[in-house]
């Protein structure tokens, strides 16, 4: 195998430096959620929310558009229906967010209040992965995040194949019937005290693939959620950032369905 | 710039719909066997409450296109699958969601929905009067035959270790040596197919690209086809261009992601980071061209959402990562303790690639030569055509191979592509027909994919059928487990390179 020691070495190191300020997250032609601007939105003629096919758009009673982006699979089919520009396409992904309103615009939503700190979290971390039914998007991020570039276990951050050694539970998919019972299981092994964490949109609300017959809209009626992260797939940065929030080792980014910078 | 005088020939080649009795059901299947064409796949559909209607979709020669037998049954009709062993799991999936009974069918257990599971669709009630012989209660583990007491059973799943797709896995051994070997899939079963009925035609595409991720392209593809084929809609050149050029692009991230895996489950750990970092390079490729790392929101019935550009970046970025893969293959084909894990590992003999529908690099790895790019093309396929791939060793070795060869005829088909593009359009006006129909294949990375797609009198979806190469491709792996060893399983599994979520639904 000399061969492919000699090979390893000429490669050098692949891995970002990033969420150090002078690295790359490699995510930069990735398109988010898309950003709504309610000063253009002409006469609130509900375009958009006709072409979400998730429901994420919904014009209120008194015909003002409510984002919701727990439901939002960055489709873009709203960016380009809208007539007036005033859903834009964005870098936006980064939602990972502890608290589920956190992902409701409305112009009359309150002003959120800042989300409880955790516990103080502070140890390496290990997470147990169970798919409940993604399409094997979410999966595919998730494995990302052990090649090279991203070397999950540069950050203190382990996948490991018991529940019983578990910190966090992170779960993809809607939740199908079939998955509700092991799912249980695998939370009620884990020790205590344990954190769930919904990854996707279909995670967090079902989305395109909930409801129906076979399957639950998100994970929020099986288990209790302490991050929830939307997106179709979340990228591996996304998915990084949400797990570093919620070590307190990251902001975060979205507050009352808004993303700061 | 394609001259003016190559006019585009028609696309779509014929699908001929062919009413059939019950009554000739059977000898007809037989009579399929003998000419080179293959059953695809069969599907319910209900037509008023109490009428249901079976489709079976037939392969036929290259260039010959496809033909549906359209059947009326009542509560039952004749079983094919001792004829046509591929259709097995089709009709226990349709006695289940459909109560309709297969009479001989030689394994009439439930297969998509879970007996702990409540629901199902309400007007999908399994009836109870399934009077076969040689029905067992889900969920029990098959019968080993001759079964001594040492044999040992593992059940394994749906929960397993490391980030994977949900699936159960029954295993009955003894030592290393497994003797009997069933999945239990399906607890991923989403009910997909469901999910599109009533929807307006052009919203069914991002539902299709979310069946399975890393085959997002194949299904909006197939899907797409399948709905211009209901409206007589022809896409305009780039369209079929551009859907090409996302179609290879997928076939390389895949390709890539597989040879990462391969290598993994063979410990190669230097040769599992390459294949990763390949598999992430490609996929950025696929973001800075789309928006997307797994292409999705592009596609739509009529042609293209977006526009493609590849600039002036496309064409050197991809050299680059050309010739990168053809340094990491070529370590690969020379690294011994890897090539000694995949030769005679897991064959699949030929005749039982056919008969159990195997397809793609899995069934070209089997010596059988079929690729829908060639022998059904579309697209732009039939201007650029890719060269196929093929080994007859049938073994997980050959599977590598198909798959590596099939990176490298991705590369070129691409270069012919970003050399020769058409301008124009992107998109045609598609709008359906009422009651009409439609059939949509495509050639995905793991191989044929098919859509079928009805439409009712309001335009609205009312029946959309998804038959995924992975599905094909679960129903044909258990033939290289029975009787191999523990230790090979991982790899064997690794060289099918299969998804559990466009198997499940
Ligand atoms: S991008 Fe999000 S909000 Fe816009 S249409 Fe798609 S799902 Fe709806
Ligand atoms: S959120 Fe999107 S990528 Fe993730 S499982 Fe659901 S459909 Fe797939």
């Amino acid at each position: 195998m000399a061969l492919w020691t000699f090979f390893g070495l000429r490669q050098g190191s692949a891995t970002t430096r990033w969420p150090a300020p002078d690295g790359d997250d490699g995510q930069a032609d990735v398109l988010g959620m898309p950003r709504y601007h309610p000063e253009l939105c002409g006469d609130g003629c509900g375009v958009c929310a006709e072409a979400c096919p998730t429901g994420a758009i919904i014009v209120d009673p008194a015909g003002k558009i409510e984002v919701d982006y727990g439901r939002c699979i960055a489709c873009q089919l709203c960016v380009e229906a809208c007539p007036d520009g005033a859903m834009t396409a964005s870098g936006d992904w980064a939602f990972g967010v502890r608290r589920r309103e956190d992902l409701r615009w409305s112009e009359n939503g309150d002003a959120p209040a800042s989300p409880a700190p955790t516990a103080g979290y502070r140890r390496s971390l290990h997470i147990r992965h169970v798919d409940a039914g993604s399409c094997n998007g979410c999966e595919s991020e998730l494995q990302a995040l052990n090649n090279p570039i991203y070397n999950l276990h540069r950050l203190g951050i382990f996948f490991t194949p018991s529940p019983r050694f578990a910190d966090l539970l992170l779960v993809t998919g809607p939740v199908t019937n079939a998955m509700i019972e092991p799912l249980k299981a695998a939370y009620e092994a884990m020790p205590e005290p344990r954190w769930v964490m919904a990854t996707g949109t279909c995670a967090v609300s079902g989305a395109l693939t909930g409801g129906g017959y076979a399957a639950q809209r998100g994970l929020g009626d099986t288990l209790p959620v302490d991050v929830w992260l939307p997106g179709c797939p979340p990228n591996p940065a996304a998915i990084i950032e949400a797990l570093l929030m919620f070590l307190d080792r990251m902001p975060q980014r979205v507050r009352g369905g808004t993303y700061g910078e | 710039m394609i001259a003016a005088d190559q006019a585009p020939i028609a696309r779509s080649e014929p699908i001929r719909v062919i009413d059939i009795g019950t009554d000739v059901l059977v000898s007809n299947a037989q009579g399929l066997r003998t000419t080179g064409s293959r059953l695809k796949m069969v599907y319910a559909r209900r037509v008023a409450e109490d009428r249901i209607e079976l489709r079976y979709v037939i392969e036929e020669l290259p260039g010959a296109g496809f033909t549906v037998w359209r059947c009326a049954i009542g509560k039952t009709a004749p079983s094919l699958a001792d004829v046509w062993p591929l259709l097995s799991w089709d009709e226990r999936e349709i006695m289940e969601l459909y109560g309709v009974t297969f009479l001989g069918h030689p394994d009439p257990r439930p297969l998509v929905l879970h007996p702990t599971v409540e629901g199902g669709p309400v007007s999908r009630v399994v009836e109870e009067d399934v009077s076969e012989p040689g029905l067992r209660a889900a969920g029990v583990l098959p019968e080993i035959a001759g079964a001594k007491l040492d044999v040992q059973l593992l059940p394994f799943g749906p929960v397993r270790a490391g980030v994977v797709e949900s699936g159960a896995f029954f295993f009955g051994y003894v030592g290393e040596h497994i003797l009997e070997y069933e999945p239990q899939l399906f607890f991923k079963h989403r009910g997909m197919e469901a999910r599109f009925e009533g929807l307006p035609p052009e919203a069914g595409t991002v539902l299709a690209e979310r069946v399975s991720a890393v085959g997002s392209v194949a299904h909006a593809f197939a899907y797409c086809r399948a709905v211009e084929a209901c409206a007589s809609c022809m896409p305009p050149e780039r369209a079929h261009w551009g859907r090409v050029l996302l179609a290879e692009m997928e076939r390389i991230y895949n390709h890539l992601h597989f040879l990462g895996h391969l290598a993994d489950t063979t410990t190669l750990k230097v040769g599992q980071a390459e294949g990763m970092l390949l598999e992430e390079q490609a996929k950025r490729l696929n973001a800075r061209l789309t928006g997307s790392r797994f292409l999705r929101n592009m596609l739509t019935p009529g042609g293209l959402r977006r526009d493609i550009d590849p600039g002036d970046w496309l064409a050197p970025s991809l050299a680059q990562l050309r010739s990168r893969t053809e340094r990491y293959t070529k370590l690969l084909k020379h690294s011994d303790s890897f090539l000694d894990r995949l030769l005679t590992t897991g064959p699949l003999p030929s005749e039982v690639a056919f008969d159990q529908g195997a397809t793609g690099p899995v069934a070209r790895a089997s010596g059988l030569d079929r690729d829908l790019r060639r022998d059904h093309p579309y697209g732009a396929y039939d201007q650029f055509p890719p060269t196929i791939a093929k080994h007859d060793e049938a073994d997980a070795h050959a599977r590598f191979h198909v798959r590596v060869d099939e990176i490298m005829a991705s590369f070129a088909l691409l270069d012919a592509l970003l050399s020769r593009a058409p301008q124009g359009s992107i998109r045609e006006r598609c709008a359906g027909v009422p009651n009409s129909e439609g059939l949509g294949w495509v050639e995905g990375a793991r191989g044929a994919m098919v859509y079928a797609v009805h439409l009712d009198e309001r335009v609205r979806l009312s029946r959309v059928k998804i038959r995924s190469p992975s599905f094909s491709n679960w129903r044909a792996f258990p033939f290289t487990v029975q009787d191999s060893n523990m230790m090979d399983y991982a790899i064997n599994e690794a060289s099918f390179g299969l998804t559990i979520a466009g198997c499940d639904r």
